[in-house]
């Protein structure tokens, strides 16, 4: 990973950036570069977002290329379906991911099958951005992670970044990808890194080198992991927030773990996994989401597949409970330290 | 007091129950039909306003019916679009060729060439008049009885054919269920089965041609009933709000298999009459008549090509035929809704006037007819050699993994590799 990375970076000089920043700049990078981009959305257009992650591109790109939408993900879905079909390259941002189900039908049934159904005379270059998962105390309303519904989907890309420097090469390389693909943004860690310790006082991308974003354009090709540490002891398969909370939790109980940021659910970089399952014997899955049919689920039978001679121990899988998300007890459903260190435990025992 | 109604769950005493109602057609099969309720005005009585006019200017024309053409066939008032008869013989052409497809594939499916048709039958003067009152190159996205459509911009036959059965020569490589075409050369949309989610699509299209500056409109079609679906809803908010130069028609033929249009709200109001909600044009069209679908979608097309905005109209016509090959109209409608429809058959009625204009023979429409019919028989004969459904001529396995992204992940390679070492398992003596 690091040598390729390297090589699209160009040395660019870098800062450090909050994702909503990198993602902001990935936007602008693309909307400069490819007239065919645009952006619409629920409040994207003058006001930038109820995130800010649109912030400065209407008055930059004109409200012909980034504009408000009424509250309908099908008619945003559908429109962007459209506009794919013209030619364009729609960005559309569905504001929270817990309402990404009114645009389902357009995105599963139309997006995603618009090439195969067509036989490719019709594409749909779209990127659905959107905001997931929790602990941010948006209830159960502003915190799932469905992820897994869109893995499940013959046709669509989902992609999940963990660092600012990871969300802006992402998400250029999502906007450039001629398939639709679904861009889920950890808004826990919009703005710092998260160790799942909720109530210590919140850190800052500034510290951590996931926020060194370079400047200009660079992409992260979709369909490659991210070797976030190297180790011995297991293999850990997570993305989005837990990245961080699985580093600290390793780091807190001295494990010499592997650590695998999957960055892209589909296409999965299996090959990274199963080098590491390989290597290490033991394979930890983490996510937040509910645990019944999760993605943890399909990874753990990948593994299972492919690396069941070389496993020394059962998989452990850590998510989400399988409840809506609570508001008050949100920390009781969120798979935080206590929950991994267990896992993690198990697996050392073994 | 006595306990509260909710707690106790029984109803008070002085106050009617409430009942649910539950909309039932006027005929069921046996019954004998009476349209005389039905309201048909007299044709060119309604005023055609400015294309530039207030959307609000067109409520008369949503709650009313346009038509040209009359019983004595002649074609009159300010809707009447004064083709030229070179240009009506055309029209009829395209719409005798559209039937005489549809009777040749519906006999293709009973013979086992393919597993499904749908004909379109009675409703051709739709999709027939609206491609002639288009541009060649504005973006239809259409539902799955606009075949008048590619007919009549020469789409050919066979590839239609081939796209019926399936065959190693369809261009959609045996993906789709039949009659589902795409053909983006020819600006038709790739055709889906989930009803009315091509509505928002075309709306999107639309805004990115304004976008971008072109000068293309979109148009899309759906059923009566599936304008019950909330991407109609959608489609009609993204129009109004951004003006979009779209035109968004409904296809009102009285049933959606076997639920009829009450199912969708016609008892309430006209689906035309929708628009004035959004704040849209609305008309709303005689389907049988294929110089009002003209007029109206030439009216609707130059309006949004003016950048003057979107309009819906409804087209009021009947479904002769049964929603598909697996339908069987028998068990839930009278036969003489069909019989008695009182706005014709729209072939018929445009041949009438040709005659009656003395543009046109019966002699020279038995002719048409004849000639129209070996047309078809050729191009399926062409067809054939490509193979028909189940008959093995297919395309190659590994096509199945094909185009489910734009390049093949792993998983799917791997998947192929299965498919194929199956194949060679099942069917040793298969080549590709």
């Amino acid at each position: 990973m690091l040598e390729e990375e390297a090589v699209s970076l160009h040395d660019a000089p870098t800062r450090s950036l909050n994702m909503i920043e990198a993602i902001n700049e990935a936007l602008d990078v693309m909307m400069a570069r490819d007239p065919d981009v645009v952006i619409l959305g629920e409040d994207v257009g003058y006001f930038g977002g109820v995130f800010r992650a649109t912030a400065g591109l209407q008055g930059k790109y004109g409200k012909n290329r980034v504009f408000d939408s009424p509250i309908n993900e099908c008619g945003i879905i559908g429109a962007a379906v459209g506009m794919a079909a013209y030619g364009l390259r729609p960005v559309p941002e569905i504001q929270f991911a817990d309402y990404i189900y009114p645009g389902l039908d357009q995105l599963v049934s139309e997006a995603a099958r618009l090439r195969y159904r067509s036989a490719g005379e019709f594409v749909a270059p779209i990127t659905v951005r959107s905001p997931f998962g929790g602990g941010i105390f948006g209830g159960q309303t502003h915190s799932q992670s469905p992820e897994a519904l869109f893995t499940h989907v013959a046709g669509l890309k989902t992609v999940i970044p963990s660092t600012p420097h990871d969300a802006k090469g992402l998400l250029i390389a999502a906007i450039e990808d001629n398939d639709p693909v679904i861009f889920f943004e950890p808004k826990r860690i919009y703005n710092g890194p998260f160790d799942g310790y909720y109530d210590n006082p919140s850190k800052s991308w500034k510290n951590h080198a996931g926020g060194k974003v370079p400047e200009g354009y660079y992409s992260i090709p979709l369909g490659k992991a991210r070797v976030v540490r190297e180790g011995a002891a297991m293999t850990v398969l997570a993305y989005g927030t837990m990245i961080h909370v699985v580093e600290a939790v390793l780091a807190e109980k001295g494990v010499d773990a592997e650590i695998i940021d999957l960055r892209t659910l589909v296409p999965l970089d299996i090959e990274t996994v199963q080098k590491s399952v390989e290597k290490t014997g033991k394979c930890l899955i983490v996510h937040e989401a509910t645990r019944t049919s999760g993605f943890g689920a399909e990874l753990s039978a990948l593994v299972q597949e492919r690396c069941f001679y070389h496993l020394e121990a059962p998989i452990e899988r850590v998510t989400g409970f399988d409840t809506p998300y609570p508001h008050s007890l949100e920390w009781a459903y969120f798979p935080g330290p206590v929950r991994i260190g267990e896992a993690v435990d198990r697996l050392m025992k073994d | 007091m006595g306990e509260s109604p909710v707690r106790s769950g029984k109803p008070r005493g002085n106050l009617p129950p409430l009942e649910l109602y539950v909309p039932e057609p006027k005929y069921r099969p046996g019954d004998k039909v009476d349209y005389s309720e039905l309201d048909i005005p007299e044709p060119g009585e309604l005023a055609r306003p400015d294309e530039a006019c207030a959307a609000s200017e067109t409520w008369p024309l949503t709650t009313d019916m346009i038509r040209v053409l009359g019983d004595d066939d002649k074609a009159v008032g300010p809707w009447n679009p004064n083709l030229d008869p070179e240009s009506l013989r055309r029209m009829l052409r395209n719409m005798a060729l559209t039937r005489a497809f549809d009777d040749r594939m519906y006999r293709g499916q009973r013979q086992g060439k393919t597993s499904f048709y749908m004909k379109c039958t009675g409703e051709e003067a739709i999709s027939v008049a609206c491609a002639l009152a288009l541009a060649g190159d504005d973006m239809v996205f259409p539902s799955y009885r606009q075949q008048g459509i590619l007919i009549s911009r020469g789409y050919p036959l066979v590839d239609m054919i081939n796209q019926i059965y399936s065959n190693r020569a369809d261009r959609l490589k045996g993906r789709q269920l039949p009659i589902m075409y795409s053909a983006r050369d020819y600006g038709f949309f790739t055709i889906s089965g989930n009803l009315a989610t091509q509505f928002p699509q075309a709306v999107g299209w639309a805004m990115a041609s304004a976008i971008k500056g072109d000068t293309r409109i979109a148009t899309s079609f759906i059923g009566e009933g599936s304008s019950a679906e909330g991407d109609f809803h959608a489609a009609m908010t993204f129009a109004a709000v951004y003006n979009a130069p779209v035109v968004l028609n409904v296809v009102n033929n009285q049933w959606a298999i076997s639920s009829f249009s009450g199912f969708a709200g016609a008892e309430r109001t006209t689906f035309a009459a929708r628009a004035a909600g959004y704040g849209i044009a609305g008309l709303r069209v005689d389907g049988n008549d294929a110089l009002a679908v003209y007029a109206a979608m030439e009216w609707a097309a130059n309006r949004a090509r003016g950048n003057l905005g979107p309009t819906l109209i409804e087209h009021f016509t009947y479904r002769a035929e049964g929603h598909s090959t697996s339908d069987d109209p028998s068990a839930y409608r009278s036969a003489h809704e069909r019989e008695e429809w009182p706005l014709g058959d729209p072939i018929m009625r445009l041949r009438n006037h040709l005659i009656a204009i003395g543009e046109w023979s019966e002699d020279r429409h038995a002719d048409m007819d004849r000639e129209l019919a070996e047309e078809v028989k050729a191009a399926t004969k062409e067809a054939e050699k490509n193979g028909i459904l189940g008959h093995g001529l297919h395309h190659p396995f590994h096509t199945m993994f094909e185009d489910v992204f734009e390049e093949l992940p792993w998983h799917l390679d791997e998947q192929a590799e299965q498919a194929i070492r199956e194949r060679q398992m099942k069917w040793p003596e298969w080549k590709e």
